[in-house]
């Protein structure tokens, strides 16, 4: 039986972003999937006949610019679209609307609130000098900061003087900015409540949290640290769905000569004598390499991929309570015409962009208040997009794919298990949350895929279906992402390294955290590095 | 020329419409323009960025009309146009379109541009700069009509990977069946609709030629047949975005035209524009044959290279450097190419210079929140285009 250097569980975008780092340095190197396809949450699938939908994830902007020029995804076939601006439309039939170009958006806020309009140029610049804070971390592997190792104690410094660099009022403004809720963030700007609802929307995306929870804050600038094509904190669409991310990496990767197995399902993870050997499949197979990396969450590893007791006690009890709680689920509708918003009417430029219905922080407290009591949001914040308005490849002519993202979904009901019942009334409340809307909406819809946290953990192995593998919080980032200790994409056990999106820098398809194990895995094995330094702005 | 031009008043209109203008007005939001030669035409409509992208993901509409354009007819009409440009044009078939260049007795180019034989004998000669001088000049022993009939013709660039299925769905039957530089001719509202497999975004696309009258009902027709097909207009700024990943060269851009230099050593051969495959020295005579000969024999002075720049600084106008820190060159056209998701230039370098393998460094000014940095990138020098899709040359081509 044929021995690799490396094996890869799991074919998510992270983890073949790593297979195509190990292989571009020489290793032999195999990645094993269990599904019959690739690409994880970052997937596109022809459920209906004639629709592609992006089944998970459904938009594109952190993805790092440097992986996608270094390992050439545009060569194969991958092509980010932006899509223009957001619009929140109010109860009333008003629209707060996010238009690109400045002056419009201004204008816009202006109509709503006069100093609102104003304050927005505040609130970007103080976003983008977090943005700028934070981008050149994401291509770094994060310092142990108890270590005395020379490596550790030189990246302290380098995050130290950066921080120093800051000035003392953005040092006091960073660190309430990690810590605030969005709402209190938002407060510090804006007036209108309407305005404070429409931003507030990146800070809970993929969180179990509310918009006056602590930490929320934080989650806005995940949203808002991307870019597309320099455009920074835009976002756009991967032609062809997301699973295009995944089919470019995945063919960069076979560039090198690396091999992907679909239909091969990983039981265990196979240690001996402290070390990794390799991993047993679950029809029984063994594939041996001293070296495996897990794409998969860390909960998932530590509990289910790796057998407990090849670990020590205490590290066992931090992957159990390891926080990765679902929140969100997602509606993919296949449309046989496009559905007309009449608060938009038929010629603004924000019907190619993102939609939400939800006015005001209240009711977006009130959302997160159902997934507290173990239900779905009876009145939920949605991020609805019509992908196929941009990309001709989604949907015949004349034809429409809507991409419905809905917070909050709780991954238990009452504690007990979702019902194909559950599923089906929370379509509908989803729906006649859009039909409010739209009235032409529900005569259009041809075909529903919904997706709850039981689906995206049953299919994509997320774990409770947290789309970020692991909440971004405090507790959980950098140095401390996945667990203190282990935030160098090394596991526990010899030969056993992780490169899912549950660790640093976290999710949302940048495909850093595959890279940045990469690197290290590298350094290990005495390789030449492979893996690209991060672009500065400056 | 059209009437009003040739009145004594035509100064009260400094600049024209172009015949799309009520189209082409209505679409730009921004109401940004800037002046190509007689007429106004559109920087960008909405969103310069959405509507490269339409370039490169969908279909986008760009007015071509103020593009400088002869009728070429007469019975010496072929040797006239084989004496003038450096390629054999007996080579360009009735139905096809050849892109060329033209230079003075010294081998210098003057322009660039594209033939098309329209119907057996008949031509049409678009170049980026006016030429009845140069072209009435070229044409004396030769019977041969030359026209300038820039105003008589109003053309649209459309451009994009929807285009096929777009016009397909117009009703123009076959148009599928053109290959790239092919010509089809097709009933329109009651005339003729020219349409070229041609452009200058290195994408599926095509050229569409219509009498000034008919120019509205075109723009109506495709913006009908477009609308479930993502079409959308786009300025010059998009282009010139699309114009630089293809690789294209611009006149008074990438390389000054010969008859407009007072400084005569700033001119450029084809060889050193990197269009030696235009020049065909089977041709027994051409204009600037026994210079380009010699060129040939004594070796080029310039070579023009497509350079990938490392990191994300644009490369504009740098100076390019050798490893000895010697300037070699300089840029002349420099984009982030979002296509191909570089940072990419074209320059143009002394010899030897700009062999693939190089090390050669750009050296970028730029300024951030008013202050000004700078950077060395290395760069690497690229053979073929920047970006080339297989669906620029696919026929039939695909519907998106």
């Amino acid at each position: 039986m044929t021995k690799y250097d490396a094996i890869v569980v799991g074919a998510g975008h992270n983890g073949l972003a790593n297979a195509a780092y190990l292989a571009k340095a020489g290793l032999k190197v195999v990645v094993l999937e269990k599904n019959p396809w690739i690409g994880g949450a970052a997937v596109s699938r022809e459920i209906q006949d004639g629709w592609i939908y992006s089944n998970c994830s459904y938009v594109c902007s952190l993805l790092r610019p440097e992986i996608f020029r270094d390992l050439d995804l545009s060569r194969h076939g991958l092509q980010i679209v932006p899509y223009g601006g957001g619009v929140t439309c109010t109860s009333s039939g008003d629209i707060l609307g996010n238009y690109t170009d400045h002056d419009v958006q201004r204008r816009e806020f202006a109509r709503h609130n006069a100093r609102d309009g104003d304050a927005y140029h505040r609130y970007s610049t103080d976003v983008m000098r977090q943005c700028r804070f934070i981008r050149p971390l994401l291509l770094r592997t994060p310092p142990d900061p108890t270590s005395f190792r020379v490596r550790d104690i030189r990246e302290m410094v380098y995050l130290s003087r950066e921080f120093a660099k800051l000035g003392e009022q953005v040092i006091y403004d960073t660190i309430r900015f990690y810590t605030m809720s969005i709402a209190d963030f938002l407060g510090e700007y804006f007036e209108s409540d309407l305005v404070k609802a429409h931003l507030s929307g990146s800070g809970i995306i993929g969180t179990a949290l509310g918009v006056y929870s602590p930490g929320t804050a934080y989650v806005l600038l995940h949203h808002y640290m991307g870019e597309v094509d320099g455009s920074s904190g835009a976002w756009g669409f991967a032609r062809g769905g997301m699973g295009a991310v995944s089919k470019a990496l995945a063919s960069s990767f076979k560039s090198f000569g690396g091999e992907i197995r679909t239909d091969c399902d990983v039981d265990q993870l196979v240690v001996r004598g402290g070390k990794v050997r390799g991993v047993a499949l679950a029809n029984g197979d063994e594939v041996h390499a001293d070296i495996v990396v897990s794409n998969l969450d860390p909960k998932r590893t530590f509990t289910k991929l790796v057998n407990e007791k090849d670990l020590d006690p205490a590290f066992v009890e931090r992957a159990r309570n390891f926080k990765i709680r679902g929140s969100s689920g997602k509606l993919n509708i296949a449309l046989d015409g496009l559905p007309t918003f009449p608060a938009l009417g038929p010629d603004n430029p924000l019907r190619f962009g993102d939609m939400h219905f939800i006015d005001s922080l209240e009711r977006l407290e009130r959302a997160y208040d159902d997934w507290k009591n173990g239900t779905w949001s009876k009145d939920p914040y949605l991020d609805l997009l019509i992908p196929s308005m941009t990309d001709p490849t989604m949907a015949p002519p004349g034809k429409h794919f809507m991409s419905v993202f809905v917070q909050y979904v709780p991954p238990k009901i009452h504690g007990r298990d979702w019902t194909d019942a559950d599923r089906d009334a929370f379509r509908d409340t989803v729906v006649e949350q859009i039909a409010r809307h739209s009235p032409d909406f529900k005569q259009l819809v041809r075909h529903i895929e919904v997706r709850t946290p039981r689906e995206l953990e049953n299919e994509v192995g997320l774990t409770e279906g947290n789309i970020f593998q692991g909440e971004l919080t405090m507790d959980q980032l950098l140095f401390n992402r996945p667990f203190p200790g282990y935030a160098q994409y090394r596991g526990p056990v010899k030969g056993l390294y992780m490169c899912g999106s549950g660790t640093h820098p976290g999710g949302g398809v940048m495909a850093a955290p595959g890279a940045n194990a990469a690197r290290e895995i590298l350094l290990d094995l005495r390789k030449p590095n492979t893996v690209p330094e991060g672009w500065t702005d400056d | 020329m059209k009437p009003e031009m040739n009145h004594k008043l035509h100064f009260r209109t400094a600049v024209y419409q172009t015949p799309f203008h009520p189209r082409t007005s209505a679409l730009n939001v921004l109401n940004e323009w800037h002046r190509w030669k007689d007429y106004t035409t559109a920087d960008a409509y909405f969103d310069e960025t959405l509507e490269y992208a339409a370039i490169r993901n969908a279909c986008a509409v760009f007015d071509l009309t103020p593009m400088t354009k002869h009728r070429i007819t007469g019975p010496d009409a072929l040797a006239f146009l084989n004496r003038l440009v450096t390629r054999d044009v007996a080579k360009i078939k009735p139905g096809r379109v050849g892109y060329c260049v033209w230079c003075d007795d010294n081998g210098q180019v003057i322009d660039d541009g594209t033939i098309f034989h329209l119907r057996p004998g008949d031509y049409r000669l678009c170049s980026q700069e006016r030429q009845l001088d140069w072209l009435a000049r070229s044409a004396r022993g030769f019977d041969v009509s030359i026209v300038e009939d820039t105003h008589d013709v109003a053309a649209l660039a459309f451009q994009g990977p929807t285009t096929c299925a777009v016009l397909k769905k117009m009703g123009l039957a076959g148009v599928e069946k053109l290959t790239p530089f092919g010509i089809g001719f097709f009933p329109f509202a009651g005339g003729e609709l020219m349409v070229s497999r041609t452009g200058f975004t290195g994408d599926l696309g095509y050229e569409l030629w219509i009498e000034p009258g008919r120019a509205l009902a075109l723009w109506d027709a495709l913006f009908a047949a477009g609308a479930d097909h993502g079409i959308r207009p786009m300025g010059t700024h998009a282009l010139e975005v699309s114009r630089i990943e293809a690789g294209f060269v611009q006149a008074g851009v990438d390389f000054l035209p010969a008859d407009a230099a007072v400084r005569i050593d700033r001119t450029r051969s084809p060889f050193e524009l990197d269009l030696g495959r235009l020049v065909d020295f089977t041709k027994p005579v051409f204009t600037g044959r026994r210079a380009l000969l010699e060129e040939q024999r004594r070796g080029s002075r310039y070579r023009l290279v497509k350079l990938d720049v490392e990191g994300n600084k644009l490369a504009r106008s740098s100076y390019i450097y050798d490893r000895a820190r010697n300037v070699v060159g300089t840029v002349t056209s420099a984009v982030w190419s979002p296509a191909a998701k570089t940072n990419i230039a074209l320059a143009s370098l002394k010899m030897p210079w700009g062999r693939p393998g190089d090390e050669l460094w750009a050296e970028i000014y730029y300024q951030r929140e008013l202050q000004w940095a700078k950077v060395m990138a290395r760069c690497r020098v690229i053979e073929g285009a920047f970006f080339d899709p297989p669906r620029r040359r696919a026929t039939p081509p695909a519907d998106f």
